[in-house]
């Protein structure tokens, strides 16, 4: 029993660490993203298509310039994210290989799409 | 309208077989449908309150209050998950051992209950501010498709409805015996793919940024976005491109299921020599 406490609170420990370490990771790593405009509008991004370096955090300035909600969403960049209607938003991509990454939105999800590719 | 059936199903997918296993874990304990019924109407309700504020949601913490959002509510649902394990590990057995304590357990019933009534809420939430903000966005729109797209939107409701019943019906064909051990092992397995898609969140935000290579891509397995692949991504935290926190948190919520449920466990245990 006092093995199996002790191992809880290791675990616990390590976690605390572990989210420690990160926090002051995160603060340096971000200075060094790419940022890029796009915005939507009329059910279209704008640019269409944006590129980015490889191996470097993108930082997507998005502006949702329509009245509705959209979702703006990526499966392989990962990305899920809920835009109220006039506003802007802020999309972290961690990152990529060089590559070509589809995003689009989530409710109209046929005509809607863009891409953001990665050299 | 199909296009708003598959949006709306898609989204109330997850929660339909939330629901359906809380109802299948909670199938013997009285008052059991209001306390559920009463965990959708709350997160419904939530789901409209956080769709209104959707926007001034996301300004918070430099344009990263919904990851931080989703993750915190997240986080509570693996709290309340791991806490019910616990408690069904110290009680449970005590239910199994003596049938005729049977009404003093009920009246403790309503301990996990609330537990599970506030897991209900937050898949509900989670998932429904999106169907609010999208049929929202549909019926403000003048135009004569207004009408046939929020028709698709309750069917594909009323098919979200169909996958917890499904669940449901499908868990009670497990005799009661295994199914107390299968439905632990669902909500052990439930609650670390929650952890897991928290952690998810706080990447997204850029607030854990260690550990975030990609350990494997098994989508061309089986992608995270098919239907199976999100099947399992609710069940099981199934993910076809996972860094190396997700999977450690993963684990660590195992771990800590696991460790808990043996240390309150064996309390009984070392007390009944004592007895006899």
């Amino acid at each position: 029993m006092s093995v199996a406490k002790l191992l809880s609170k290791s675990v616990f420990t390590a976690a605390a660490v572990c989210l420690a370490s990160t926090l002051s990771i995160g603060v340096v790593q971000a200075q060094q993203a790419t940022e890029i405009e796009l915005s939507y509008k009329d059910k279209k991004f704008t640019p269409a298509e944006i590129t980015a370096p490889a191996n470097t955090a993108v930082v997507i300035k998005f502006k949702n310039l329509d009245a509705k909600a959209m979702e703006f969403e990526s499966k392989t960049l990962k990305v899920e994210k809920v835009v109220a209607g006039s506003t802007d938003a802020v999309i972290n991509v961690r990152p990529q290989k060089p590559g070509r990454y589809e995003f689009f939105d989530e409710y109209n999800e046929k005509t809607a799409r863009g891409a953001l590719v990665v050299k | 309208m199909l296009a708003a059936l598959i949006i709306v199903f898609r989204e109330v997918f997850e929660a339909g077989l939330i629901i359906g296993i809380v109802l299948a874990v909670t199938r013997t304990v009285p008052g059991r449908n209001l306390w559920i019924g009463g965990g959708v109407l709350a997160g419904v309700a939530a789901a409209c309150v956080v769709a209104a504020f959707a926007g001034a949601l996301s300004q918070q913490f430099a344009g990263m209050g919904q990851e931080l959002f989703n993750a915190s509510i997240l986080g509570v649902a693996v709290v309340m998950l791991t806490w019910h394990n616990v408690w069904m590990a110290r009680h449970g057995s005590e239910l199994a051992g003596e049938m005729r304590a049977m009404g003093r357990a009920v009246a403790e019933g309503s301990k996990p209950l609330l537990a599970l009534a506030v897991v209900v809420g937050v898949a509900v939430l989670r998932e429904g501010s999106e169907v609010v903000l999208f049929l929202y966005g549909v019926l403000a729109t003048d135009g004569g498709s207004a009408g046939s797209v929020a028709l698709g939107g309750f069917a594909g409701l009323a098919l979200g409805a169909a996958v917890c019943l499904l669940t449901y019906f499908g868990l009670l064909r497990i005799p009661m015996r295994a199914l107390f051990t299968t439905t632990t092992v669902l909500i052990a397995l439930l609650a670390a793919g929650m952890a897991a898609q928290a952690t998810a969140f706080l990447e997204q935000a850029n607030w854990i940024t260690a550990l975030n290579t990609v350990v494997w891509d098994s989508g061309w397995l089986l992608s995270d976005s098919s239907f199976v692949g999100r099947a399992l991504h609710t069940l099981i935290g199934y993910t076809d491109q996972p860094t190396a926190m997700e999977l450690t948190v993963y684990l660590a919520v195992l771990l800590v299921t696991f460790v808990l449920m043996r240390l309150t466990r064996s309390a009984p245990k070392v007390a009944q020599p004592a007895h006899s």
